[in-house]
C-alpha cells in the first residue's frame, strides 16, 4: 500500500517536473538569460517552454506559462504581461507546428525554433524600446539568440531523457 | 491553392483557438489577456498596479527563498578566493591603512572647518537612515536593480538615496507594502549629477548597463585638464535628491572610446545591507 502511495507520489512529482523547472528558472538570481559571462547567455525558458508545448503539452500547461511569465517580468522588472505574452507566441508557434506536422524531424523543430526566438525577441525589444522607452542591448538580444539556438539540440537530449522516465514511471 | 490557404487556416484556428488535453484556457484567450495587461500597465492603471503590487509581495520572498542554495555557493566561491589572496591583501592594506592615517588627520580638520562654515550660512543637511537587506539582486539587462526588505510600511519613499557604507549606490523607484526597488547608479536610465574633484567641474553620470557609469554632459572642455590625473567623483546635489559630497566612484580616462569610465566605488554584486537614507537640506535666509 505505502509502495503503491510512493509511485504515485513520484509519478505527480515527475509529471509536473517541467512546471518546476519553468517556475524555478523564472524565480531563480543566477539566470542564464543574464550571466555575468560576457558574450555568453541563452533564454532557457525558452528552450524549455518550446520543447514541451512542443513534444507533450500536457506537462506544460498554458496557465502555468501565463503566470511565469507575469512572475519573470516582476522579477526582472520589465513591464508586466511582456514575458507572459512572448511565451504565450512561442506556444502558439508551437501549437501550429504540431498541427501542420505528420512526422516530427529534428531539423524542422530547430529551424523553426530559430524562427521562433527571431520574432518573439523582435517583438520584446521593439515593445521595450519603442513603446516602454526602455534601453536595451541589441548585441546582448543577439547574443542571446544565437546560444539559445545552438544550445537546443544539447536541452533536447536532456529532456528527452526527462520524457522517458516521466513515460516509464506512468507506464508502471 | 485554395486547399493550403484553407490547411493553414484550419491549423491556426486549431492552434488558437482549441483547448488541448489538460489545458484549462486556449490560447488567443491568455495571449488577449497578456496583452490587456501590458496595455493596461503602460496607461498605470490602477488594478494592474494594485495585481503587481501584490505579485510583487509574493515573487520577491520567493525569489529570496529560491535562491537561498545558489546565493551559499556563490558567497562561498568569494570567501575561497579572499582566503587565497590573504596575504597579498593584507599588504596591500597595510599600505592603504597607513596613508589614510595620514589623510584622516586633515579630513578631520575639514570636516569641523566645513560645519562652522554652513552654520555661517544656516545650512544644515539632515538626514534619517535605514538599513536594509537586499532580498533579490537579479541581474537583468533591462533594469540593473536590488529588491530591499524595506517598503511603505517602513515610511521607505520614491527617491530615497541608497548607500552602501559612505558610497552612494541608487536611490528607490518602486514602493511596495514591505519591499522596495532601487534603481542601481549601473543602470541605462540613471542619471545623477556629481562633481568631478579636484577640478570641481559640474556633470553628470550616466549608468552603462555594465559594472560602470560614464561621464555626460560636461558645460567645460576637461579631456586634457584630467590627463594623469586621479579624479573623484561626487554628488553635487543638484536636483534636491541627494546629499552634496556623496562618493560616487573614481574616473579612468580611456582613450579608445572617447569616453571617461567612472568605477564605481561599491560593488554592486556583493550588497547584502544597504542604507536607506533620504536628506532634508534647509538653507539659511
Amino acid at each position: 500500500m505505502s509502495s503503491l502511495n510512493k509511485n504515485t507520489l513520484i509519478r505527480s512529482l515527475l509529471f509536473y517536473l517541467p512546471v518546476f523547472f519553468l517556475f524555478l528558472s523564472v524565480l531563480n538570481e543566477i539566470d542564464f538569460n543574464y550571466l555575468e559571462i560576457k558574450y555568453f547567455s541563452f533564454n532557457f525558458a525558452y528552450i524549455l517552454i518550446f520543447y514541451w508545448t512542443l513534444k507533450n503539452p500536457r506537462y506544460l500547461s498554458y496557465g502555468s506559462i501565463f503566470l511565469a511569465g507575469l512572475i519573470n517580468d516582476v522579477v526582472v522588472g520589465i513591464p508586466i504581461g511582456a514575458s507572459s505574452f512572448c511565451y504565450l507566441l512561442i506556444c502558439a508557434v508551437t501549437a501550429y507546428l504540431r498541427n501542420i506536422t505528420i512526422t516530427p524531424n529534428f531539423i524542422n523543430d530547430w529551424i523553426s525554433l530559430a524562427f521562433t526566438i527571431l520574432l518573439v525577441n523582435s517583438i520584446q525589444v521593439i515593445s521595450l524600446d519603442f513603446i516602454f522607452s526602455i534601453e536595451v542591448n541589441y548585441l546582448r538580444y543577439i547574443i542571446n539568440s544565437c546560444f539559445t539556438f545552438i544550445l537546443y539540440p544539447i536541452f533536447l537530449f536532456l529532456f528527452n531523457i526527462l520524457e522517458k522516465i516521466i513515460k516509464i514511471q506512468k507506464n508502471d | 491553392m485554395a486547399s493550403s490557404r484553407d490547411d493553414f487556416v484550419i491549423a491556426i484556428r486549431s492552434a488558437f483557438l482549441k483547448k488541448s488535453y489538460q489545458q484549462k484556457f486556449s490560447l488567443l484567450t491568455l495571449i488577449f489577456l497578456s496583452f490587456i495587461i501590458i496595455i493596461l500597465g503602460s496607461f498605470n492603471f490602477k488594478a494592474i498596479q494594485y495585481i503587481k503590487i501584490g505579485i510583487n509581495e509574493v515573487v520577491y520572498r520567493s525569489s529570496f527563498i529560491v535562491s537561498i542554495p545558489e546565493n551559499y555557493f556563490k558567497n562561498l566561491n568569494i570567501k575561497i578566493e579572499e582566503h587565497m589572496n590573504l596575504y597579498n591583501q593584507f599588504k596591500k592594506i597595510e599600505i592603504e591603512l597607513k596613508n589614510l592615517k595620514e589623510k584622516k588627520l586633515s579630513n578631520d580638520f575639514l570636516v569641523l572647518e566645513n560645519n562652522k562654515l554652513r552654520e555661517l550660512i544656516n545650512e544644515t543637511v539632515q538626514s534619517e537612515d535605514m538599513y536594509a537587506k537586499v532580498l533579490v539582486d537579479k541581474d537583468s539587462p533591462y533594469l540593473k536593480s536590488i529588491i530591499l526588505n524595506k517598503g511603505s510600511k517602513n515610511n521607505v519613499k520614491i527617491g530615497m538615496a541608497i548607500v552602501d557604507n559612505s558610497y552612494l549606490v541608487g536611490k528607490i523607484i518602486e514602493v511596495n507594502y514591505t519591499n522596495s526597488r532601487a534603481l542601481l547608479l549601473s543602470d541605462l536610465n540613471s542619471k545623477i549629477p556629481v562633481l568631478l574633484e579636484p577640478l570641481d567641474i559640474h556633470a553628470v553620470v550616466s549608468g552603462t548597463g555594465k559594472n560602470h557609469g560614464v561621464i555626460e554632459y560636461t558645460k567645460d572642455e576637461y579631456d586634457q585638464k584630467i590627463e594623469g590625473k586621479e579624479i573623484i567623483v561626487y554628488t553635487s546635489g543638484y536636483g534636491g535628491l541627494f546629499k552634496p559630497g556623496l562618493p560616487v566612484g573614481k574616473m579612468i580616462a580611456e582613450d579608445k572610446i572617447k569616453k571617461n569610465v567612472v568605477n564605481f566605488f561599491s560593488d554592486f554584486r556583493q550588497l547584502d545591507y544597504v542604507k536607506i537614507v533620504s536628506y532634508d537640506i534647509g538653507s539659511g535666509n
